[in-house]
């Protein structure tokens, strides 16, 4: 049983409410850090933690933290990023919907160090009963002294406000999102100028992730060391994973990132292994924008070492043997699945979600999308995996946000590591029709526990 | 004008509208619009799309880009009954495309078209972040999850039953 810090209390029955997470020993970091600590002292211990962005990105939060501008009399902004969508990714989700009193502590830790008066919580519009949750935990949390004027006696006033979003996968990237929070179309900012410098409504703003902020709480409590003992190297503390796909036991997990990518699949106390008894084909570890591994590149690096499920180790290789940590959107392929279709499904994601400002990704997307269709339909010539291939890398890095970038890249891992099932699907137009490339190529070095 | 927010709905408009600064109100738009969709009967006419202009003093332009811009609002009638259906990777690969095609032919229609008793309308959408519960589905505020046939007959059931008992 590993490390728990966000979940530990998932299971207690009325966690969700203000009495049970209060008896549970909830909001007691609050209270240490909005009386006991300085704006920079709290700072500090979540630089010292090590804790990277959870969205995706990785990046270090305290850094984030520690660019904002403080110009006088200028109000600045803490907004949640909870416009969960990068397909395979339901973590956020889970924390909401259970605790929504932690993120919401997180939340004023962070509004405190930040100096946010008015703090977002932008959720994606699907997740509208964890919307109605959020507000149910707001309402106890004011009318229990923790949010509203002058908090625990300390002259700070803080109020977290939910913003539903409307369907865009767009408005997970920083800039989009405090567009769409500003009343507009999700089109990504050209930076700089950053967030932290203007942002919403050209204020300092700083935009994290769900569980980013939630893990400012077991940071603050047992201070910023202690959490950066958990794990390995630079990935330090826990994080949660979403397991989907073909396994026995799809759910969120929370890991401490020691923990072997073969461990994390087979054993029971997390994804059970494949469903059905069928062996593993793929993978896409960290949400779908980063690139898929076959299994033998997923369970052993190219050095054939042990793959960890940690930052460093999934991005091990780089791009042309490793993948990335990503959002923790686990999603397992077994040997049933067709690469060709996987990677046309998103492919049709990402034309669907390009917000159209850049005409590398806009149009790219569109023809990747075209293209993959018409393989998968039984249609394809061999040249069309060039072209593929040449457009997947004229879209990535030349577009103002990251949606390009994540649109290219599945497209590409599949080609890099799966380019004899493209040419299998074109050199048999029919069969491709009614049956699978299977396992043949790369079957051999999965090891499959009795 | 005729489209306009109940007592009820006026005073949900005003709490939206009073989480953001004074003199940012069009912040309001997007949760505002889900309140006019929610309100007149599932979309929103260029009536209902004016009528919120109005109200946060901004141009009907301002509105029409946002509304045309997110997946969520429908721009044209829809049905009681939405049924969005995801159909990205994590769901296509835990089945949805049988779920997909069987949902169709319980309710004889296409993916966009609504049923001839108005009752369902069948949307395919993109990763609804349910991947773990896949294949599944939204029918307005909630999440269908762990969808089979049998569960889909059930479910088309009891939509039907609501109506039945509402008449």
């Amino acid at each position: 049983m590993g490390v728990k810090l966000l979940l530990e209390k998932a299971n207690v029955p009325g966690i969700r409410t203000y009495d049970v997470y209060r008896r549970e020993g909830g909001y007691a970091a609050a209270e240490k850090a909005l009386k006991e600590m300085s704006i920079e002292a709290i700072v500090e211990e979540v630089k010292k933690s090590g804790l990277r962005g959870r969205g995706g990105a990785g990046f270090p939060a305290g850094m984030k933290w520690s660019f904002i501008a403080k110009p006088e009399g200028v109000p600045r902004h803490l907004v949640c990023n909870a416009d969960e969508s990068e397909p395979g990714t339901f973590k956020d989700r889970y924390l909401m919907e259970f605790l929504p009193h932690l993120l919401l502590e997180g939340l004023l830790i962070s509004s405190f160090a930040l100096g946010s008066n008015d703090t977002y919580i932008y959720i994606r519009g699907e997740y509208a009963w964890v919307a109605t949750i959020l507000e149910e935990a707001i309402v106890e949390a004011t009318k229990n002294g923790w949010l509203g004027k002058n908090i625990l006696g300390t002259g700070f006033d803080c109020m977290i406000h939910v913003h539903r979003g409307a369907g865009a996968y767009i408005c997970g990237e920083e800039t989009a999102l405090i567009e769409s929070l500003e009343g507009k179309r999700g089109n990504p900012r050209i930076k700089p100028p950053f967030p932290a410098i203007q942002g919403l409504w050209m204020r300092p703003t700083v935009v994290n992730n769900v569980e980013t902020l939630a893990a400012i709480v077991p940071i603050i409590k047992m201070g910023g060391e202690e959490y950066a003992k958990i794990g390995v190297g630079r990935s330090t503390g826990t994080k949660l994973i979403s397991a989907c796909g073909n396994i026995n036991k799809p759910g969120v997990y929370e890991i401490d990132m020691t923990i072997s990518v073969e461990d994390f699949i087979y054993s029971d106390e997390y994804c059970g292994g494949i469903a059905g008894g069928k062996k593993l084909k793929a993978c896409i570890p960290g949400g779908s924008s980063v690139p898929i591994l076959p299994a033998n590149l997923l369970l052993k690096t190219a050095k054939g070492e042990t793959r960890y499920m940690n930052y460093e180790s999934l991005s091990d290789g780089g791009f042309a043997t490793g993948s990335m940590m990503g959002s923790g959107g686990f999603i397992i392929l077994d040997e049933d699945q067709c690469i060709v279709k996987n990677t046309l499904t998103l492919a049709r994601f990402y034309r669907h979600e390009s917000c159209g400002q850049c005409s590398p990704c806009r149009e790219g997307t569109g023809w990747m999308e075209k293209i993959l269709q018409k393989i998968e339909l039984g249609k394809g010539e061999m040249s069309d995996i060039d072209l593929l291939w040449d457009i997947q890398r004229k879209i990535e890095g030349n577009t103002i946000c990251p949606l390009g970038d994540a649109a290219a890249w599945p497209v590409a891992a599949a080609i890099r590591h799966f380019r004899d099932e493209f040419e299998w699907h074109i050199n048999n137009r029919t069969l491709s029709q009614t049956s699978n490339f299977g396992l043949q190529h790369y079957a051999d070095p999965i090891h499959v526990p009795a | 004008m005729s489209l306009q927010f109940n007592n009820e709905q006026m005073t949900e408009f005003k709490s939206l509208a009073a989480r953001y600064p004074e003199g940012k109100q069009k912040s309001a738009l997007l949760p505002v619009l889900h309140l006019a969709q929610d309100s007149f009967g599932g979309w929103l006419p260029t009536e209902a799309m004016d009528y919120v202009a109005g109200l946060l003093k901004i141009e009907p332009i301002e509105v029409y880009e946002v509304a045309t811009f997110y997946s969520m609002y429908n721009l044209k009638p829809v049905g009681k009954f939405v049924f969005e259906v995801c159909q990205t990777g994590p769901c296509m690969i835990s089945g949805s495309e049988n779920i997909i095609a069987y949902i169709q032919k319980q309710l004889d229609i296409k993916p966009g078209e609504t049923t001839k008793d108005g009752l369902f309308t069948l949307k395919l959408v993109e990763c609804l972040g349910a991947c773990g519960y896949a294949p599944m589905m939204q029918v307005g505020k909630i999440y269908r999850e762990h969808l089979t046939k049998d569960k889909v007959d059930a479910i088309i059931a009891e939509y039907r039953m609501q109506v039945v008992a509402q008449n």
